[in-house]
């Protein structure tokens, strides 16, 4: 299974159609089709370096799709307000920049929100987003999202977030004497209930 | 705020995306006099959360009742944030919506120290009344008084920690203190191709062993091990005053002294903790005297 299908909690009616590749060669051809406005290309594209774990990019699509409801997206769509979703700040060109593709991108997040048509019912709707996404990206396709973790560039999402390396280990001195302050998995926790915040609280 | 148990015998209408009926059910937990609290799961259906709903009030003029309810949940939300970022154990921000006045937390497992509290002093009275061989194990009287001065001292340091970064809670009560069991080892197992899923099947098996043997011989200290959790920041501030500092902690005092009285000795042990991790604590605990003296409220003097 390539097609990955997840439902948010709470928005039953959004199925979240994500699709993870590495060996990815035409992400300059997949971005320019973003940037000349091909309606055909409305996918959120990630750079998957950029993105820290499977609550990181869930975390964007709820807030993207909850926006779109409330009818305030500030950008083209829900697809493009998910990519501004993950950014700590309001500067919507540079969230592109960071999240986004780049000519130099290899392994990527391709994600699509269903539902938005009513007169497509579901099933067929994921079958066609497949079959699209498959012959569009030139790479090779994940069975799984589990890896989504190993593609994180943490010194790179660090700086995005303006994070400091290790700021666990600071944690309540007397407590940190029992827990495991190396602890790779727990730094990365660390940083997503930061991360999570700080994207929750853009715009505010 | 102080958020209290109440029978709900009103239905409150969350707003969208809250409002779905196929999903996930809203558990309202607590209702305060600002807010209602629900558990429920955000972004996977394993992610269990804490929604946090500020109602409009009706008696508010609607522009001013918005402008309060975005001005109070964002500045709850900044807190945790920053107190989060700087290292202080509390629950991280998964999501908010300050125009329709819902934020999520992260769901903190565990009970509160006052919970914690009442089942130790409920079981030494029970076990008074008894005979004195009810006794379970070879933990006396004694070794529940060491822990829980172990537990002390982790409140101690957690509130110091948390003034260390310039923050102050506003109701610092031991219902807003939880203790976090600690996590158990991740069960979760990178399967990357097949012969590594076979492989991890294979771990997966000797871990589930492990945690078989591991259930079957609980420690007896498990009880009351664990991180302290501060929780509930409707009345937090960002200050440099150590006034509001030492108000923090003599609250703190206070609800230890009127809800467990047989506790009030451990206090100091929280004091001692906040003195020794905290460097500019010392001043505080000097406030605190002067605060003793007069009660919390600065103003209603002179």
């Amino acid at each position: 299974m390539v097609i990955q299908t997840i439902y948010l909690p709470h928005l039953p009616a959004n199925p979240i159609h994500i699709f993870l590749f590495e060996n990815v060669k035409n992400a300059a051809f997949l971005r320019e089709q973003l940037m000349a406005g091909n309606m055909e290309f409305e996918y959120t594209f990630l750079d998957s370096t950029m993105i820290l774990s499977l609550h990181h990019v869930l975390a964007a699509m709820f807030r993207a799709v909850n926006d779109l409801k409330h009818n305030r997206i500030r950008t083209k769509n829900v697809h493009s307000e998910a990519v501004f979703c993950l950014s700590p700040n309001n500067n919507i060109a540079e969230s592109f920049r960071r999240f986004g593709l780049s000519g130099a991108t290899e392994s990527m997040l391709a994600i699509k929100v269903g539902g938005l048509d009513p007169t497509t019912p579901l099933d067929q709707e994921a079958e066609k987003v497949k079959r699209h996404i498959l012959a569009s990206v030139d790479g090779s396709p994940l069975d799984s999202l589990d890896r989504i973790d190993d593609f994180a560039d943490l010194d790179k999402i660090r700086k995005v977030y303006k994070l400091q390396k290790g700021s666990k280990s600071n944690r309540t001195g007397g407590q940190s004497a029992q827990v495991n302050t190396g602890n790779g998995d727990e730094e990365r926790e660390e940083m997503e209930a930061v991360i999570l915040g700080l994207m929750a609280l853009r715009g505010a | 705020m102080t958020l209290t148990t109440a029978a709900v015998t009103t239905a409150h209408t969350l707003p969208p995306p809250f409002t779905s009926p196929t999903s996930p059910p809203l558990d309202l937990r607590v209702q305060g006099a600002e807010s209602l609290l629900y558990k429920t799961t955000l972004l996977t259906p394993s992610l269990p959360c804490a929604l946090k709903y500020r109602p409009p009030k009706a008696y508010r003029h609607a522009t001013l009742d918005r402008r309060l309810t975005k001005a109070r949940l964002l500045a709850e939300a900044r807190v945790l944030v920053r107190c989060r970022r700087d290292g202080v154990t509390v629950p991280g921000v998964l999501g908010a919506d300050w125009e329709t006045g819902w934020i999520a937390l992260e769901w903190v497992e565990g009970r509160t120290v006052r919970e914690v509290l009442d089942g130790v002093y409920h079981v030494r009275e029970h076990r008074d009344a008894q005979s004195a061989e009810e006794k379970e194990g070879k933990e006396g009287i004694e070794g529940i008084e060491k822990q829980l001065l172990g537990l002390m001292r982790k409140v101690g340091v957690a509130v110091g920690k948390l003034h260390s970064v310039g923050v102050c809670h506003g109701d610092l009560t031991t219902s807003n203190l939880m203790l976090r069991p600690r996590k158990k080892k991740r069960t979760t197992h990178p399967g990357h191709d097949a012969a590594e899923a076979a492989e991890a099947a294979e771990a997966d098996i000797a871990m589930e062993a492990l945690r078989d043997a591991q259930a079957q011989e609980p420690e007896p200290e498990q009880e009351l091990d664990g991180d302290v959790v501060l929780i509930d920041f409707g009345l937090a501030n960002q200050t440099v005053q150590d006034e509001d500092k030492a108000v923090d902690l003599y609250v703190l005092e206070r609800a230890f002294g009127s809800t467990h009285p047989q506790a009030e000795h451990l206090f100091q042990e929280v004091l001692n903790a906040y003195g020794e991790n905290y460097k500019a604590g010392q001043t505080v605990l000097r406030k605190l005297d002067q605060v003793r003296m007069r009660g919390r409220k600065k103003s209603m003097l002179g």
